[in-house]
Protein backbone atom coordinates (compact mmCIF):
# COMPACT_ATOMS: atom_id res chain seq x y z
CA UNK A 1 0.00 0.00 0.00
CA UNK A 2 1.60 3.08 -1.10
CA UNK A 3 1.64 5.79 2.13
CA UNK A 4 0.82 9.42 0.97
CA UNK A 5 1.39 12.01 3.42
CA UNK A 6 -0.60 15.82 2.21
CA UNK A 7 1.29 18.36 3.34
CA UNK A 8 -0.79 20.92 5.43
CA UNK A 9 -0.08 23.78 5.83
CA UNK A 10 -3.39 25.97 6.12
CA UNK A 11 -3.56 26.55 2.59
CA UNK A 12 -6.96 25.18 2.16
CA UNK A 13 -8.79 22.17 0.95
CA UNK A 14 -7.35 19.10 1.69
CA UNK A 15 -10.75 16.95 2.01
CA UNK A 16 -10.61 16.59 -1.85
CA UNK A 17 -7.05 15.28 -2.75
CA UNK A 18 -6.91 13.49 0.06
CA UNK A 19 -10.24 11.41 -0.65
CA UNK A 20 -9.06 11.29 -4.09
CA UNK A 21 -5.83 9.64 -3.02
CA UNK A 22 -7.89 7.18 -0.66
CA UNK A 23 -10.04 6.69 -3.88
CA UNK A 24 -7.05 5.78 -5.91
CA UNK A 25 -5.91 3.06 -2.99
CA UNK A 26 -3.55 5.22 -1.40
CA UNK A 27 -3.30 5.14 2.59
CA UNK A 28 -3.18 8.65 3.30
CA UNK A 29 -2.35 10.96 6.25
CA UNK A 30 -2.03 14.55 6.61
CA UNK A 31 0.82 16.14 7.56
CA UNK A 32 1.65 19.47 9.48
CA UNK A 33 4.46 18.41 11.15
CA UNK A 34 8.04 17.36 9.61
CA UNK A 35 7.50 14.53 11.93
CA UNK A 36 4.42 13.36 9.91
CA UNK A 37 6.83 12.64 6.56
CA UNK A 38 8.32 10.32 7.93
CA UNK A 39 8.68 6.73 5.74
CA UNK A 40 5.85 8.72 3.44
CA UNK A 41 6.13 7.09 0.03
CA UNK A 42 4.93 10.34 -1.53
CA UNK A 43 4.70 13.39 -0.55
CA UNK A 44 2.11 15.55 -1.83
CA UNK A 45 1.61 19.14 -1.39
CA UNK A 46 -1.63 20.54 -2.56
CA UNK A 47 -2.34 24.35 -1.85
CA UNK A 48 -3.65 27.66 -4.29
CA UNK A 49 -2.82 30.92 -4.12
CA UNK A 50 0.92 33.01 -3.69
CA UNK A 51 3.58 31.39 -3.23
CA UNK A 52 5.33 34.16 -0.73
CA UNK A 53 2.48 33.27 2.05
CA UNK A 54 2.71 29.00 1.37
CA UNK A 55 6.53 29.37 1.50
CA UNK A 56 6.60 31.37 4.87
CA UNK A 57 3.90 28.71 5.91
CA UNK A 58 6.20 26.38 5.35
CA UNK A 59 8.82 27.83 6.90
CA UNK A 60 6.91 28.53 10.06
CA UNK A 61 7.06 24.96 10.83
CA UNK A 62 10.15 23.28 9.28
CA UNK A 63 8.11 21.70 6.61
CA UNK A 64 10.23 22.76 3.67
CA UNK A 65 13.30 21.26 4.84
CA UNK A 66 10.76 18.48 6.06
CA UNK A 67 9.99 18.35 2.60
CA UNK A 68 13.61 18.42 0.76
CA UNK A 69 15.09 15.93 3.37
CA UNK A 70 11.93 13.00 2.82
CA UNK A 71 12.45 13.53 -1.27
CA UNK A 72 16.58 13.57 -0.56
CA UNK A 73 16.05 10.31 1.51
CA UNK A 74 14.04 8.98 -1.55
CA UNK A 75 10.48 9.78 -1.62
CA UNK A 76 8.65 10.90 -4.12
CA UNK A 77 6.62 14.87 -4.87
CA UNK A 78 3.77 15.05 -6.00
CA UNK A 79 2.89 18.82 -6.14
CA UNK A 80 -0.59 19.93 -7.51
CA UNK A 81 -1.64 23.67 -8.80
CA UNK A 82 0.92 25.79 -6.39
CA UNK A 83 2.72 22.81 -5.00
CA UNK A 84 4.02 22.58 -8.57
CA UNK A 85 5.12 26.04 -8.30
CA UNK A 86 6.88 25.66 -5.40
CA UNK A 87 9.26 23.27 -7.00
CA UNK A 88 10.86 25.80 -8.68
CA UNK A 89 13.61 28.32 -7.49
CA UNK A 90 12.33 31.42 -7.35
CA UNK A 91 8.46 33.69 -8.19
CA UNK A 92 8.52 36.48 -9.77
CA UNK A 93 4.96 37.00 -8.23
CA UNK A 94 6.40 37.97 -5.07
CA UNK A 95 10.12 37.18 -5.50
CA UNK A 96 9.93 34.36 -2.85
CA UNK A 97 12.48 31.85 -2.55
CA UNK A 98 11.18 28.15 -3.04
CA UNK A 99 11.97 24.50 -2.37
CA UNK A 100 14.48 24.53 -5.30
CA UNK A 101 13.62 21.20 -6.32
CA UNK A 102 13.64 22.04 -10.07
CA UNK A 103 15.56 24.54 -11.99
CA UNK A 104 13.16 26.95 -13.20
CA UNK A 105 10.81 29.85 -12.04
CA UNK A 106 7.22 30.86 -11.70
CA UNK A 107 5.59 33.22 -13.50
CA UNK A 108 1.99 35.01 -14.68
CA UNK A 109 0.40 32.86 -17.43
CA UNK A 110 2.11 34.24 -20.68
CA UNK A 111 -0.21 36.32 -22.97
CA UNK A 112 -3.80 34.80 -21.31
CA UNK A 113 -6.56 36.57 -22.02
CA UNK A 114 -8.00 36.51 -19.00
CA UNK A 115 -7.01 35.37 -15.51
CA UNK A 116 -7.37 33.58 -13.44
CA UNK A 117 -7.33 30.67 -15.77
CA UNK A 118 -10.58 28.85 -14.74
CA UNK A 119 -12.08 26.25 -15.78
CA UNK A 120 -11.50 23.07 -17.83
CA UNK A 121 -8.86 22.74 -20.08
CA UNK A 122 -6.52 19.83 -22.25
CA UNK A 123 -3.62 18.18 -21.09
CA UNK A 124 -1.38 18.03 -24.32
CA UNK A 125 1.26 14.88 -24.18
CA UNK A 126 4.88 16.43 -24.77
CA UNK A 127 6.12 13.19 -24.05
CA UNK A 128 4.90 9.53 -22.63
CA UNK A 129 5.08 9.10 -19.02
CA UNK A 130 3.26 6.99 -16.51
CA UNK A 131 1.55 9.30 -14.90
CA UNK A 132 -0.40 9.29 -18.13
CA UNK A 133 -1.08 5.96 -18.70
CA UNK A 134 -4.93 5.90 -19.55
CA UNK A 135 -5.38 9.24 -19.93
CA UNK A 136 -6.29 10.36 -23.59
CA UNK A 137 -3.78 13.07 -25.22
CA UNK A 138 -5.83 16.22 -24.74
CA UNK A 139 -7.94 15.03 -21.84
CA UNK A 140 -9.69 18.23 -20.12
CA UNK A 141 -8.59 18.32 -16.83
CA UNK A 142 -9.56 21.60 -14.23
CA UNK A 143 -7.18 24.65 -13.43
CA UNK A 144 -7.53 27.44 -11.35
CA UNK A 145 -4.60 29.67 -11.04
CA UNK A 146 -3.21 32.26 -12.73
CA UNK A 147 0.97 31.27 -12.53
CA UNK A 148 2.56 28.76 -13.81
CA UNK A 149 5.88 27.23 -13.57
CA UNK A 150 8.70 27.51 -16.25
CA UNK A 151 11.28 24.88 -16.18
CA UNK A 152 14.81 25.72 -17.07
CA UNK A 153 14.85 22.53 -18.78
CA UNK A 154 12.07 21.78 -21.29
CA UNK A 155 12.80 18.10 -20.88
CA UNK A 156 10.53 18.26 -17.50
CA UNK A 157 7.79 18.84 -19.39
CA UNK A 158 5.32 15.84 -19.06
CA UNK A 159 2.31 17.65 -20.44
CA UNK A 160 1.54 21.27 -21.93
CA UNK A 161 -1.60 23.48 -21.93
CA UNK A 162 -2.67 26.79 -24.15
CA UNK A 163 -4.57 29.56 -22.19
CA UNK A 164 -3.41 32.52 -24.89
CA UNK A 165 0.40 30.59 -24.56
CA UNK A 166 0.85 27.31 -23.79
CA UNK A 167 2.73 26.65 -20.41
CA UNK A 168 4.15 23.42 -18.28
CA UNK A 169 0.76 21.39 -17.20
CA UNK A 170 2.81 18.60 -16.04
CA UNK A 171 6.08 18.02 -14.50
CA UNK A 172 7.95 15.30 -13.70
CA UNK A 173 11.90 15.05 -13.07
CA UNK A 174 12.92 11.33 -11.61
CA UNK A 175 10.61 11.30 -8.50
CA UNK A 176 9.68 14.98 -8.47
CA UNK A 177 6.64 15.84 -10.18
CA UNK A 178 3.63 18.53 -10.64
CA UNK A 179 0.54 18.98 -11.71
CA UNK A 180 -0.66 22.50 -12.18
CA UNK A 181 -5.05 21.60 -12.84
CA UNK A 182 -6.46 19.63 -9.92
CA UNK A 183 -6.63 15.89 -10.85
CA UNK A 184 -8.98 15.23 -7.51
CA UNK A 185 -11.20 17.97 -9.25
CA UNK A 186 -10.96 16.51 -13.16
CA UNK A 187 -13.76 13.25 -12.99
CA UNK A 188 -12.55 9.89 -13.73
CA UNK A 189 -9.04 11.39 -15.79
CA UNK A 190 -8.19 13.11 -12.88
CA UNK A 191 -8.27 10.16 -10.72
CA UNK A 192 -6.52 7.82 -13.46
CA UNK A 193 -3.79 10.26 -12.97
CA UNK A 194 -3.80 9.83 -8.95
CA UNK A 195 -4.07 5.88 -9.78
CA UNK A 196 -1.53 6.08 -11.75
CA UNK A 197 0.99 8.25 -9.24
CA UNK A 198 -0.44 5.61 -6.41
CA UNK A 199 0.76 2.61 -8.37
CA UNK A 200 4.67 4.41 -9.77
CA UNK A 201 5.57 5.15 -6.08
CA UNK A 202 4.43 2.04 -4.49
CA UNK A 203 6.83 0.47 -2.31
CA UNK A 204 8.80 -2.36 -3.95
CA UNK B 1 -8.05 26.05 -25.55
CA UNK B 2 -10.15 27.43 -22.22
CA UNK B 3 -13.61 24.89 -22.24
CA UNK B 4 -16.60 27.01 -21.56
CA UNK B 5 -18.62 25.72 -18.16
CA UNK B 6 -21.89 24.38 -17.09
CA UNK B 7 -23.07 25.14 -13.95
CA UNK B 8 -25.76 23.88 -12.30
CA UNK B 9 -27.05 25.77 -9.12
CA UNK B 10 -28.30 23.85 -6.21
CA UNK B 11 -29.93 26.01 -3.25
CA UNK B 12 -29.85 24.73 0.18
CA UNK B 13 -31.81 25.39 3.14
CA UNK B 14 -31.02 23.84 6.22
CA UNK B 15 -29.13 21.05 4.86
CA UNK B 16 -31.60 20.20 1.97
CA UNK B 17 -32.11 21.41 -1.65
CA UNK B 18 -34.78 23.36 -1.97
CA UNK B 19 -36.69 24.04 -5.37
CA UNK B 20 -37.75 21.03 -7.31
CA UNK B 21 -35.14 18.45 -8.65
CA UNK B 22 -35.56 16.35 -11.44
CA UNK B 23 -33.93 13.35 -9.16
CA UNK B 24 -37.68 12.88 -7.30
CA UNK B 25 -37.33 8.99 -7.58
CA UNK B 26 -34.26 8.78 -4.91
CA UNK B 27 -35.49 8.04 -1.44
CA UNK B 28 -32.71 11.07 -0.83
CA UNK B 29 -34.08 13.56 -3.41
CA UNK B 30 -32.95 15.98 -1.45
CA UNK B 31 -29.29 15.42 -0.39
CA UNK B 32 -27.24 17.59 -2.02
CA UNK B 33 -23.89 15.16 -2.09
CA UNK B 34 -26.22 13.02 -4.09
CA UNK B 35 -27.46 15.80 -6.39
CA UNK B 36 -24.20 16.80 -7.19
CA UNK B 37 -22.83 13.62 -8.11
CA UNK B 38 -25.63 13.09 -10.24
CA UNK B 39 -24.78 16.39 -11.43
CA UNK B 40 -21.10 15.75 -11.93
CA UNK B 41 -22.10 12.61 -13.67
CA UNK B 42 -24.31 14.16 -15.87
CA UNK B 43 -21.26 16.48 -17.38
CA UNK B 44 -21.37 19.29 -15.04
CA UNK B 45 -18.02 21.52 -15.04
CA UNK B 46 -18.49 22.48 -11.33
CA UNK B 47 -21.26 22.98 -8.83
CA UNK B 48 -22.44 25.38 -7.37
CA UNK B 49 -24.15 25.54 -3.65
CA UNK B 50 -26.00 28.64 -2.71
CA UNK B 51 -26.68 28.26 1.45
CA UNK B 52 -30.04 30.29 1.21
CA UNK B 53 -29.96 29.00 5.50
CA UNK B 54 -31.80 32.53 7.21
CA UNK B 55 -30.07 31.10 10.98
CA UNK B 56 -26.39 31.51 11.41
CA UNK B 57 -27.55 28.65 14.10
CA UNK B 58 -27.31 26.17 11.03
CA UNK B 59 -23.70 26.82 9.14
CA UNK B 60 -22.77 23.83 11.17
CA UNK B 61 -24.93 21.93 8.35
CA UNK B 62 -23.59 23.37 5.39
CA UNK B 63 -19.98 22.64 6.16
CA UNK B 64 -20.91 19.06 6.56
CA UNK B 65 -22.44 19.34 3.21
CA UNK B 66 -19.52 20.60 1.64
CA UNK B 67 -17.41 18.06 3.03
CA UNK B 68 -19.33 14.77 2.12
CA UNK B 69 -20.25 16.51 -1.58
CA UNK B 70 -16.51 17.34 -1.44
CA UNK B 71 -16.02 13.44 -0.85
CA UNK B 72 -18.94 12.18 -3.57
CA UNK B 73 -18.20 14.67 -6.43
CA UNK B 74 -15.17 14.70 -8.43
CA UNK B 75 -15.42 18.22 -10.25
CA UNK B 76 -15.31 21.36 -8.52
CA UNK B 77 -17.64 22.90 -5.70
CA UNK B 78 -18.15 26.51 -5.66
CA UNK B 79 -20.14 27.93 -2.27
CA UNK B 80 -21.69 30.46 -1.43
CA UNK B 81 -24.21 32.40 0.99
CA UNK B 82 -23.88 33.83 4.67
CA UNK B 83 -19.97 33.78 4.13
CA UNK B 84 -19.62 37.31 6.30
CA UNK B 85 -15.82 37.10 7.15
CA UNK B 86 -12.07 35.27 6.82
CA UNK B 87 -12.87 32.79 9.28
CA UNK B 88 -16.56 31.99 7.52
CA UNK B 89 -14.53 31.44 4.42
CA UNK B 90 -11.57 29.30 5.20
CA UNK B 91 -13.70 27.34 7.23
CA UNK B 92 -16.32 26.56 3.51
CA UNK B 93 -12.83 26.01 1.65
CA UNK B 94 -11.25 23.53 4.44
CA UNK B 95 -14.59 21.78 4.14
CA UNK B 96 -13.56 21.46 0.47
CA UNK B 97 -15.11 23.98 -1.34
CA UNK B 98 -12.83 25.04 -4.50
CA UNK B 99 -14.61 28.77 -4.29
CA UNK B 100 -16.57 31.00 -2.29
CA UNK B 101 -18.82 33.37 -3.35
CA UNK B 102 -19.31 36.74 -1.29
CA UNK B 103 -22.57 38.89 -1.70
CA UNK B 104 -24.13 40.76 0.80
CA UNK B 105 -20.74 40.53 2.92
CA UNK B 106 -18.66 42.62 0.09
CA UNK B 107 -21.49 45.32 -0.04
CA UNK B 108 -20.64 45.87 3.65
CA UNK B 109 -17.11 45.33 4.18
CA UNK B 110 -15.69 45.68 0.63
CA UNK B 111 -12.26 45.16 2.24
CA UNK B 112 -13.44 41.27 2.84
CA UNK B 113 -12.44 40.47 -0.47
CA UNK B 114 -9.25 42.17 -0.50
CA UNK B 115 -8.15 40.05 3.10
CA UNK B 116 -9.37 36.58 1.70
CA UNK B 117 -7.87 37.25 -1.41
CA UNK B 118 -4.79 37.87 0.27
CA UNK B 119 -4.85 35.09 2.80
CA UNK B 120 -6.53 32.18 0.04
CA UNK B 121 -5.38 33.74 -3.37
CA UNK B 122 -8.06 35.58 -5.65
CA UNK B 123 -8.74 32.63 -7.94
CA UNK B 124 -10.92 30.83 -4.81
CA UNK B 125 -12.63 34.18 -4.21
CA UNK B 126 -15.91 34.45 -6.72
CA UNK B 127 -17.45 38.18 -6.78
CA UNK B 128 -21.34 37.44 -6.44
CA UNK B 129 -23.08 40.41 -7.52
CA UNK B 130 -27.64 40.58 -8.06
CA UNK B 131 -28.32 43.41 -10.14
CA UNK B 132 -31.39 44.84 -11.48
CA UNK B 133 -31.87 46.85 -14.97
CA UNK B 134 -32.24 50.75 -14.65
CA UNK B 135 -34.27 51.87 -17.54
CA UNK B 136 -31.96 54.56 -19.50
CA UNK B 137 -33.20 58.09 -19.80
CA UNK B 138 -32.32 60.76 -22.53
CA UNK B 139 -29.66 61.99 -20.37
CA UNK B 140 -28.50 58.30 -18.88
CA UNK B 141 -28.00 55.56 -20.81
CA UNK B 142 -29.29 51.94 -19.67
CA UNK B 143 -27.68 50.83 -16.31
CA UNK B 144 -27.91 48.07 -13.28
CA UNK B 145 -28.10 48.39 -9.94
CA UNK B 146 -26.46 46.38 -7.17
CA UNK B 147 -28.97 44.85 -4.90
CA UNK B 148 -28.85 42.48 -1.90
CA UNK B 149 -30.41 40.22 0.43
CA UNK B 150 -32.33 38.34 -2.71
CA UNK B 151 -33.35 41.61 -4.60
CA UNK B 152 -35.17 43.28 -1.51
CA UNK B 153 -32.38 45.64 -0.75
CA UNK B 154 -31.06 48.41 -3.37
CA UNK B 155 -27.51 49.80 -2.62
CA UNK B 156 -27.21 52.50 -5.22
CA UNK B 157 -23.95 50.98 -6.56
CA UNK B 158 -23.61 50.87 -10.36
CA UNK B 159 -23.26 47.34 -11.39
CA UNK B 160 -20.59 47.52 -13.72
CA UNK B 161 -18.49 49.67 -11.52
CA UNK B 162 -18.95 47.50 -8.76
CA UNK B 163 -17.57 44.56 -10.65
CA UNK B 164 -14.85 46.65 -11.59
CA UNK B 165 -14.01 47.50 -7.71
CA UNK B 166 -14.22 43.76 -6.39
CA UNK B 167 -11.95 42.37 -9.02
CA UNK B 168 -9.59 45.09 -8.22
CA UNK B 169 -9.87 44.37 -4.33
CA UNK B 170 -9.17 41.01 -5.17
CA UNK B 171 -11.91 38.91 -6.45
CA UNK B 172 -10.62 36.47 -9.35
CA UNK B 173 -14.41 35.76 -10.43
CA UNK B 174 -17.81 37.37 -11.01
CA UNK B 175 -21.12 35.53 -10.61
CA UNK B 176 -22.79 37.94 -12.38
CA UNK B 177 -26.79 37.18 -11.60
CA UNK B 178 -29.65 39.29 -13.05
CA UNK B 179 -32.40 39.37 -10.73
CA UNK B 180 -34.87 40.84 -13.10
CA UNK B 181 -34.55 37.52 -15.05
CA UNK B 182 -33.53 35.07 -12.44
CA UNK B 183 -36.64 31.85 -12.09
CA UNK B 184 -38.16 33.63 -15.62
CA UNK B 185 -36.58 31.55 -17.66
CA UNK B 186 -36.96 33.91 -20.30
CA UNK B 187 -33.20 34.14 -21.10
CA UNK B 188 -30.01 36.18 -19.98
CA UNK B 189 -29.73 39.79 -19.47
CA UNK B 190 -26.88 39.72 -22.40
CA UNK B 191 -26.50 43.52 -21.88
CA UNK B 192 -25.66 43.54 -18.55
CA UNK B 193 -23.37 40.63 -19.56
CA UNK B 194 -21.70 42.55 -22.20
CA UNK B 195 -21.01 45.60 -20.01
CA UNK B 196 -19.50 43.67 -17.48
CA UNK B 197 -17.30 41.04 -19.48
CA UNK B 198 -16.19 44.49 -21.29
CA UNK B 199 -15.78 45.44 -17.71
CA UNK B 200 -13.47 43.11 -16.10
CA UNK B 201 -10.83 41.01 -17.01
CA UNK B 202 -11.70 38.13 -14.72
CA UNK B 203 -14.15 35.38 -15.85
CA UNK B 204 -17.81 36.22 -15.43
CA UNK B 205 -20.51 33.17 -14.56
CA UNK B 206 -23.88 34.16 -16.12
CA UNK B 207 -26.88 33.53 -14.58
CA UNK B 208 -30.40 34.05 -14.05
CA UNK B 209 -32.79 33.98 -16.41
CA UNK B 210 -31.65 30.62 -18.45
CA UNK B 211 -35.05 28.66 -20.25
CA UNK B 212 -33.30 26.72 -23.10
CA UNK B 213 -30.26 25.65 -24.19
CA UNK B 214 -29.55 28.74 -27.19
CA UNK B 215 -30.11 31.39 -24.01
CA UNK B 216 -26.57 29.90 -22.82
CA UNK B 217 -25.14 29.89 -26.31
CA UNK B 218 -26.35 33.72 -26.66
CA UNK B 219 -24.92 34.43 -23.42
CA UNK B 220 -21.37 32.95 -24.13
CA UNK B 221 -21.09 33.29 -27.81
CA UNK B 222 -22.91 37.38 -27.82
CA UNK B 223 -22.87 38.41 -23.86
CA UNK B 224 -18.95 36.79 -23.89
CA UNK B 225 -19.61 35.10 -20.51
CA UNK B 226 -16.77 32.04 -19.64
CA UNK B 227 -19.64 29.80 -18.08
CA UNK B 228 -23.36 29.71 -17.76
CA UNK B 229 -25.13 29.22 -14.71
CA UNK B 230 -29.15 27.46 -14.43
CA UNK B 231 -31.04 25.86 -11.59
CA UNK B 232 -34.51 25.33 -12.54
CA UNK B 233 -34.13 24.06 -15.94
CA UNK B 234 -31.54 21.65 -14.54
CA UNK B 235 -33.71 20.72 -11.41
CA UNK B 236 -37.27 19.85 -13.77
CA UNK B 237 -35.40 18.37 -16.00
CA UNK B 238 -36.59 20.62 -18.62
CA UNK B 239 -33.10 20.31 -20.23
CA UNK B 240 -30.22 18.15 -19.66
CA UNK B 241 -26.78 19.24 -19.22
CA UNK B 242 -25.40 17.12 -22.25
CA UNK B 243 -28.03 19.07 -24.10
CA UNK B 244 -26.85 22.20 -23.64
CA UNK B 245 -23.36 21.06 -23.92
CA UNK B 246 -24.95 19.59 -27.40
CA UNK B 247 -25.84 22.99 -28.13
CA UNK B 248 -22.75 24.84 -27.34
CA UNK B 249 -20.65 22.37 -29.38
CA UNK B 250 -23.21 23.03 -32.29
CA UNK B 251 -22.41 26.60 -31.78
CA UNK B 252 -18.87 26.14 -32.25
CA UNK B 253 -18.35 26.71 -28.13
CA UNK B 254 -15.89 24.31 -27.01
CA UNK B 255 -16.88 22.42 -24.54
CA UNK B 256 -16.44 19.12 -22.35
CA UNK B 257 -18.79 16.63 -23.78
CA UNK B 258 -17.04 13.59 -22.52
CA UNK B 259 -19.21 12.95 -18.85
CA UNK B 260 -16.86 12.48 -15.81
CA UNK B 261 -18.38 9.61 -14.08
CA UNK B 262 -16.48 7.64 -11.90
Amino acid sequence: MTEVAVVDYGAGNLVSIQHALERAGATVRQASRPADLVDADVVVVPGVGASGPAMARLRRGGLDRAITDAVGDGAWYFGVCLGLQLLFERSEEDGAEMLGLLAGSVQRVPDAPRLPHIGWNSLERVREHPLLDGVADGAPAYFVHSFVGVPDDRDTVVAQTEHGGRFASIVASGRVMGIQCHPERSGIDGLRILGNLVRLAAPS
Amino acid sequence: MLLRRVIPCLDVADGRVVKGTRFVDLSDEGDPPTLAARYAEAGADEIVFLDITAAPEARGTLLDIVERTARSAFVPLTVGGGVRSAADMKAVLRAGADKVAVNTAAVRDPALIRRCARLFGRQCVVASIDARARVGTEDEPMSWEVVVRGGREATGLDAVTWAQRLVELGAGEVLLTSIDRDGTRGGYDLELIRAVVAAVDVPVVASGGAGRPADMVAAITEGGADAVLAASIFHRDLHSIASVKEALAAAGVPVRLAPVAV
